[in-house]
């Protein structure tokens, strides 16, 4: 095995669009996971806005998405993606699949982190006079701080995974590389180092999530 | 101030219609502390949430302040719950703020007032349940009375004119108990604030509350001043938490045929537990006396001896009579014409 053939600019390159698209799908997973598994949380059993239909369908609908498995969804959604980025290729093309399969996940998770809030705090803000937006957003949220920011960090995770399956589809990155020439032209070389890479960007990640939830935890 | 009439709660369980509170009429004074004592499951901390509107009632109507309170929804609701303070058992902090934080918090969903109004109520607040050296700190980090004083100054912040505390001490040792009883009494004294006042231990009503209510089974079932009530018990499940806060005491175990005499149950409260009243009775009627029970404390600041006697020779009648005259309730527990003992005949 040698090192030296290896384009270090190419793997670069790849490096950048990988985080580019963790990045941006992280951010749009937040964006419309929080709000969703928001909704599931209250919407749930016993809960502020109970609503069992509404639980029922959104929570349905979620599982749904969920049950595919993501290299379906990046093929089953090709012609949205090119409806909402005009290409389903590279770091762009990407990303729609890439929040479809990970927000529900996340949903999912906020829900439960929400739901490990104990219910007191809530009952004793409604007595303070507090709407329910008023104690979503300055009660739950910030007693949920460390249960999201491990979902945050899970979900990221996830990601970084799903980023290099998505180099399958040409979705460009570490992953697109590894399968380029580790894969096809059986530069094992190339296939290490971009295993190195994800390695050191899954630990770094759970380790940066640890420290801030061990920062942010209060109890 | 608050106004109970003919209410009833049913919560739909999946199995069957759980009935928390039927038929409770109550009428709550400004400026009392009011007891709601009963045993775990009687409805207590149901009835208390009905006063906040944390729930409501199935049928029956409440008034707060003049104002019925069924109608109330969205701003006028939360409105209402804001004129009520509410301490909890587990005192419900946010685990994330700061004690500072958490007893700004309701002046901060209230909005009414500037930053620098907020800072100052809280550092009165602070000061007032004496934590002004853990104002930074976070509630893991005290103890459970302090938790409890952060939980009393976050249900004042408001200024509220009612205090609900649904079993506020359950959770604290008994030296703390006495402090956090002690810090709700001066507040009620301090500034007027009606409390209502849950829990399932007698000695909690003896200590602050100035009227009580038992509850059991969902329905009242006595309800007068604690002196009354905690004296005189008259329903078998007041007598019941009675007897809890006095341990093996009293007259638990007592045989009133085993007595010399008939047995009587005299109270004195007040001034009357300083008075030589019953010796001197005594000899005035030439009668004897064994105690064979009796119970010796104060109710509030107010002390009170009940002793549970056997009469023995001389009129016992007579000396009754002089007793209750000077104002000490008698109660007969048993003639003793059946459990005279040969020995007791001689004379
Ligand atoms: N949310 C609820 N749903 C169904 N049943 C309830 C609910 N809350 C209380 N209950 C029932 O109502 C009764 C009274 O409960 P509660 O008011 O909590 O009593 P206490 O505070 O005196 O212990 C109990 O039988 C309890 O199981
Ligand atoms: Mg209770």
């Amino acid at each position: 095995m040698s090192f030296d053939a290896i384009d270090w600019g190419d793997i670069g390159i790849a490096a950048i669009d990988t985080l580019s698209m963790l990045g941006g799908a992280l951010g749009f997973t937040i964006l419309f996971g929080l709000p969703l598994g928001i909704l599931l949380f209250l919407t749930g059993r016993q809960q502020m806005l109970q609503q069992p239909v509404f639980y029922g369908i959104l929570s349905f609908v979620l599982n749904i998405l969920r049950s595919v498995p993501f290299i379906i969804l990046l093929i089953m959604l090709m012609p949205v993606t090119v409806l909402l980025t005009g290409t389903s290729l590279g770091v762009r093309g990407v990303i729609p699949p890439l929040v479809f399969g990970t927000a529900p996940f996340f949903a999912r998770l906020v829900e439960a982190a929400l739901r490990e809030v104990d219910r007191g705090i809530i009952e004793a803000s409604q007595a303070m006079g507090g709407s329910t937006f008023q104690i979503v957003f300055r009660a739950l949220l910030p007693e949920a701080l460390p249960g999201l920011i491990a979902a945050v960090t899970v979900t990221s995770i996830v990601l970084v995974d799903y980023t290099a399956m998505s180099g399958a589809i040409g979705g460009g990155g570490i992953g697109d590389l590894a399968i380029r020439y580790g894969y096809q032209r059986f530069q094992t070389e190339v296939m290490v180092v971009t295993v190195v890479i994800l390695i050191l960007l899954v630990q770094l990640l759970q380790a940066s999530g640890n420290r801030l939830v061990a920062h942010f935890s209060r109890k | 101030m608050i106004s109970l009439r003919n209410i009833s709660k049913a919560y739909p369980a999946a199995e069957r219609n759980v009935r928390a509170l039927a038929d409770i009429d109550l009428d709550i004074v400004k400026g009392e502390i009011f007891g709601i004592i009963g045993a775990s499951g009687a409805g207590k901390s149901t009835l208390v949430r009905l006063i906040n509107l944390l729930e409501s009632p199935s049928s029956g109507e409440i008034q707060v302040d003049g104002r019925a309170t069924a109608a109330a929804n969205g701003k006028e609701l939360r409105a209402l719950r804001r004129d009520i303070g509410m301490v909890f058992q587990h005192f419900n902090l946010l685990n994330a703020k700061t004690v500072a934080q958490n007893i700004a918090f309701p002046l901060e969903l209230a909005g009414e007032l500037a930053r620098p109004q907020i800072k100052a109520r809280v550092q009165e607040l602070l000061e007032r349940v004496g934590l002004l050296d853990h104002a930074n700190k976070y509630p893991r980090q005290l103890s459970g009375g302090q938790k409890q004083r952060v939980g009393i100054a976050r249900a004042l912040a408001g200024r509220p004119k009612i205090l609900l505390s649904d079993e506020a001490t359950s959770a604290l040792d008994p030296q703390t108990t006495q402090s956090v009883l002690r810090l709700l009494s001066e507040i009620n004294r301090d500034i007027g604030i009606t409390i209502i006042l849950i829990t399932h231990e007698m000695d909690v009503v003896r200590r602050i509350c100035d009227r009580v209510a038992v509850l059991d089974g969902g329905r009242i079932v006595e309800k007068g001043a604690v002196e009354e009530v905690f004296l005189h018990p008259r329903h078998p499940a007041t007598l019941r938490l009675v007897r809890e806060s006095e341990g093996d005491e009293a007259e638990n175990g007592l045989d009133l045929a085993q007595a010399p005499g008939p047995v009587y149950r005299f109270t004195f409260l007040g001034d009357d537990t300083q008075r030589p009243i019953l010796g001197a009775t005594a000899r005035e009627f030439g009668v004897d006396y064994s105690i064979l029970a009796g119970r010796v404390g104060h109710i509030r600041n107010l002390p009170f001896a009940q002793l549970t006697v056997a009469l023995v020779g001389g009129s016992a009648f007579g000396a009754v009579n002089r007793l209750q005259a000077a104002g000490v309730v008698a109660e007969r527990l048993s003639d003793g014409a059946l459990s005279v003992t040969p020995r007791a005949v001689n004379g």
